[in-house]
């Protein structure tokens, strides 16, 4: 008989794509076991069953997995196509200030009317240093929450200042409580966001009407699980490449968007090794590029849209160029895509017998791989030897812009065309090719850690290094909250920005925590 | 006074200056105030949104040069003060500018007849645009910069020799300061304080004065330029080529951001940023000096370009600008470098916002010289 750690040494990656729901087994060595792909179908949940019970297939025993990790685009679709969004009450606390922007401004008319249940400015909030604006209007506020009672399925509330003090939105919290109970469900901006008001705000109101898709995902998981006779600890994939347990899941869903290109770059990181790389993967039609730090993807700092709303999320820093295995080669062969055959490559590359060059057929004339069904004509040689060496170049450039400094870092490619990339690429120390790059994504949401992040403005002064710590802290607990084990869990990035023309010299922290996943 | 010879200074006539602000031209003027802003005067998006709000509620607002309001009307210069990211958080509130006409009008016996921008570069640009509807005034076609600069003394009316008034002051609260400072020093100095006791963010009225004696004392045809600066790179093919087509401007390189170090000090952000050239600029690199706008770009120890002329760095491929704080190390930039208006190439000018009121021991050669290499 095996002991129980033993016994749950398998964990399965669901990766549910747009078109395809990819799904693997891992085990504790992060080796894959086996892996299926399988089409995306439209309840969800027909996919995910059809994977699960692929991947089950090449297993003995079901009872070895111990975890199950879902990265989906369910919140991102829920969002762009204005379905199945629940109704929020919003509330800014803050008046007199912010009335030049009342909540929900610039929202796109259809998203606003799928989800506003109304809209209340009250006073109250704070100031910078912690002092009020206002004193809150907790009767303004009551009076509201009445007139929502049975039309809202949720409450955001945003204070002015709220990352700065919690006191206040906790309490409106309370009064929401005790006004609409317990089954409406509650976001509070702090929890969700940094400073900068109005994006904030948004992405709590998202926040707010995303439970129910939560739920529903959540839902479909646990059903496809119990139907197989699993129980085992599920998670979510989210937009940093971390984990988070269902039941935070549920609390934070809009943290699970964008967590498709980060599942791609973390998955490469296991696959290859590596934890500091710079990664591309090269599909038909684009090659996204995208940096690991520490095993974690490199986020942007350009202000992230969802849905025509603007928020302060923090995605994959990722950038795409056109080039991909169905990428056209110009007649002279200077020019390379961006238009491509797409899934077209089959009947109309030249390896396949058809009459377009592609970089597939440069790539097989170059001798990076072989395949097709035909020979390529002698005519073509150097207009496809001109073609390999423009996209050589192409890439060149592209892993120089997102390279960190002036160190080289390795260049780790997956998807279905990284035999396209050349083995040497300038300002790349080295280029690996992983095993089962085709299922990096699936792979990535596989991963075992979940990461909790803080933001705080502290004194440049006396008490800096006080206020430093508390932050860290503050993101360790929530890396915690997420799933990460106490005993392991560290800072792996701290970003300090500092201020200007305040009284005081200050400094903005933004903290992120991360740890392995606690033994369940 | 020797700032006679630079009123009768013409600015270049535009074949299209607007006559109002609409909803559509919000996203070009926060495009141009961005630019214009040399990497500071606070983001614009949020001026943008507050625009929007007011237009939507009060319809367009007529944009007029001086010369077509009433000579002994009031023009409110109005912008935020204090720190960039605490008005990114604690938006204005719609009674601010009531409460600000109501003591200037009562404070100076006079009506306030219009509203402009004291500061064009940046966020500063774009909210005096939804003050203004908020006010039911036309907004002047001009500010007092013509760019963006950190203090309340570096504006156009202190150069002309008038003499410093009248400051308002209007916090999110809703207290409201009116300053009759002794010199335009104080001036700074008690306006600071007091944003600073309001949470580090207030609206100022910077000297209020009649539009007559305004007349040939602040940057003409500043609006209409920023939303021309915005539109120009709309849908071009290349869109830093437009740009500096439009501005007149020097490209100074083009390359990729390959060091950046900030520090804060004296309630400023300085530091540097090095660009590493590429394509046409290799083997070239360009050192810009930062404190909350960029103000000097070196090569080899010898100046490119200085305050008061501006330098902004764009993304190289959409030409968008870069704030400062958002520079980073990889990224692609061009840094163009162009004339500032003239007002401030004079001997005054040059006392209040030349490189030495900055703190740096060089003397100030204008662009078009310095850069002559890259027109």
């Amino acid at each position: 008989m095996p002991s129980s750690n033993q016994s749950k040494d398998l964990r399965i990656g669901i990766d549910v794509g747009g078109t395809n729901t990819d799904a693997v087994v891992l085990d504790a060595q992060d080796q894959v076991v086996t892996w299926t792909k399988q089409p995306t179908t439209d309840d969800v949940t027909g996919g995910m069953r059809a994977a699960l019970a692929a991947v089950l297939e090449g297993i003995n025993d079901p009872s070895r997995v111990g975890r199950v990790m879902l990265g989906t685009t369910a919140a991102t679709n829920a969002i762009v196509e204005r379905r199945r969004l629940g109704k929020v009450a919003v509330i800014r606390i803050g008046a007199p200030a912010t009335t030049a922007v009342p909540p929900l401004t610039a929202w796109p008319d259809d998203l606003r009317a799928a989800i506003s249940a109304g809209e209340l400015l009250a006073r109250g909030g704070y100031l910078i240093d912690g002092r009020r604006i206002a004193p809150t209007d907790f009767d303004e506020i009551r009076r509201f929450l009445e007139s929502v009672a049975g039309t809202a399925d949720a409450v955001a509330v945003t204070g002015v200042f709220s990352p700065v003090v919690h006191d206040e939105e906790r309490k409106v919290g309370e009064l929401v409580r005790e006004v609409l109970g317990e089954s409406v469900a509650l976001s509070l901006s702090h929890e969700i966001g940094q400073i900068g008001l109005l994006e904030r705000e948004n992405s709590t109101v998202l926040n707010a009407a995303l439970h129910g898709v939560a739920r529903d995902v959540t839902g479909a998981l646990s059903q496809v699980l119990s139907e197989r006779g699993m129980q085992p600890a599920t998670f979510f994939a989210q937009n940093d490449g971390t984990l988070m347990a269902m039941e935070y899941a549920s609390r934070y869903p809009v943290l699970t968007i964008g967590s498709g290109p980060a599942n791609s770059i973390r998955g490469a990181a296991v696959l290859s090794g590596v934890e500091d790389a710079i990664v591309a993967d090269v599909g038909g039609t684009t090659t996204d590029f995208g940096v690991l730090i520490k095993g974690l993807p490199r986020e942007s700092t350009a202000p992230v849209r969802i849905g025509g709303v603007a928020t302060n999320f923090r995605m994959p820093d990722v950038i795409s160029i056109g080039l991909g295995g169905g990428t056209l080669v110009s007649d002279d062969g200077e020019r390379v895509g961006p238009q491509s055959v797409g899934h077209r490559l089959g009947s109309e590359a030249l390896i396949f017998g058809g009459s377009v060059a592609t970089l597939s057929d440069a790539g097989v004339a170059g001798g990076r791989a072989s395949f097709g069904s035909s020979s390529i004509g002698a005519s073509y040689a150097e207009r496809l030897a001109r073609g390999l060496a423009v996209a050589d170049a192409m890439f060149g450039d592209a892993v120089d812009v997102m390279s960190l400094g002036k160190a080289e870092r390795p260049l780790v490619v997956v998807g279905g065309g990284a035999f396209l990339v050349p083995d040497v690429v300038p300002g790349a120390s080295q280029v690996i090719r992983p095993d089962h790059a085709d299922v990096a994504n699936a792979v990535g949401a596989a991963i075992a850690l979940a990461s909790g992040r803080w933001d705080a403005i502290v004194p440049d002064g006396l008490g800096r290094r006080d206020a430093i710590d508390r932050a860290c802290d503050m993101a360790k607990q929530r890396a915690v909250q997420a799933g990460a084990d106490p005993n392991s869990v560290e800072i792996v990035e701290l970003v300090e920005i500092p201020l200007s023309y305040l009284s005081e010299p200050a400094i903005r922290v933004n903290v992120k925590a991360a740890g392995p996943l606690s033994w369940i | 006074m020797n700032s006679v010879a630079f009123l009768t200074y013409d600015m270049p006539q535009t074949p299209e200056r607007l006559r109002e602000i609409t909803v559509a031209d919000l996203p070009a003027l926060a495009r141009g105030c961005a630019v214009l802003g040399t990497g500071g005067g606070g983001e614009v998006e949020s001026g943008a949104l507050i625009a929007l709000s007011a237009l939507e509620k009060h319809g367009p607002v007529p944009l007029v040069t001086l010369d077509e309001l009433p000579d002994d009307g009031l023009v409110l210069p109005l912008g935020g003060i204090g720190a960039p990211t605490v008005g990114h958080e604690m938006i204005h509130g719609i009674h601010e500018a009531y409460l600000m006409r109501e003591a200037i009008e009562e404070a100076l016996g006079a009506t306030a007849v219009a509203v402009m921008s004291s500061e064009i570069g940046g966020g500063n640009g774009v909210v005096p645009v939804a003050l203004a509807a908020q006010l039911g005034l036309p907004l002047v076609d001009g500010d007092e910069m013509g760019r963006a600069f950190p203090e309340v003394q570096m504006v156009s009316t202190n150069v002309a020799g008038l003499p410093i008034e009248i400051i308002g002051l209007v916090d999110v609260i809703g207290n409201v300061t009116i300053l009759r400072p002794t010199d335009w020093e104080w001036a700074e100095t008690i306006s600071r304080m007091v944003s600073v006791a309001a949470g580090s963010y207030a609206l100022m009225a910077d000297n209020v004065i009649s539009a007559g004696r305004m007349r040939g004392a602040i940057i003409e045809g500043t609006v209409s330029q920023a939303i021309r600066i915005g539109r120009v790179t709309e849908g071009a093919a290349d869109p830093v080529a437009a740009l500096v087509g439009e501005l007149g401007a020097a490209k100074l390189i083009t390359g990729k951001v390959v060091e950046v170090e900030r520090r804060t000090g004296g309630g400023f952000v300085r530091g540097s940023v090095v660009i590493d050239g590429i394509g046409d600029d290799v083997n070239r690199i360009v050192r810009l000096e930062i404190q909350n706008e960029n103000l000097v770009a070196f090569e080899d120890g010898v100046v490119l370009a200085s305050v008061p002329d501006l330098i902004t760095v764009v993304d190289m491929h959409t030409a968008g600008a870069i704030a400062t704080e958002l520079v980073r190390y990889g990224q692609r930039v061009s840094v163009l470098a162009w004339a500032c208006d003239p007002l401030w190439r004079t001997s005054r000018g040059l006392e209040v916002v030349g490189p030495q009121a900055f703190g740096y021991d060089l003397d100030y050669v204008p662009v078009e010289e310095a850069a002559r290499a890259f027109i």
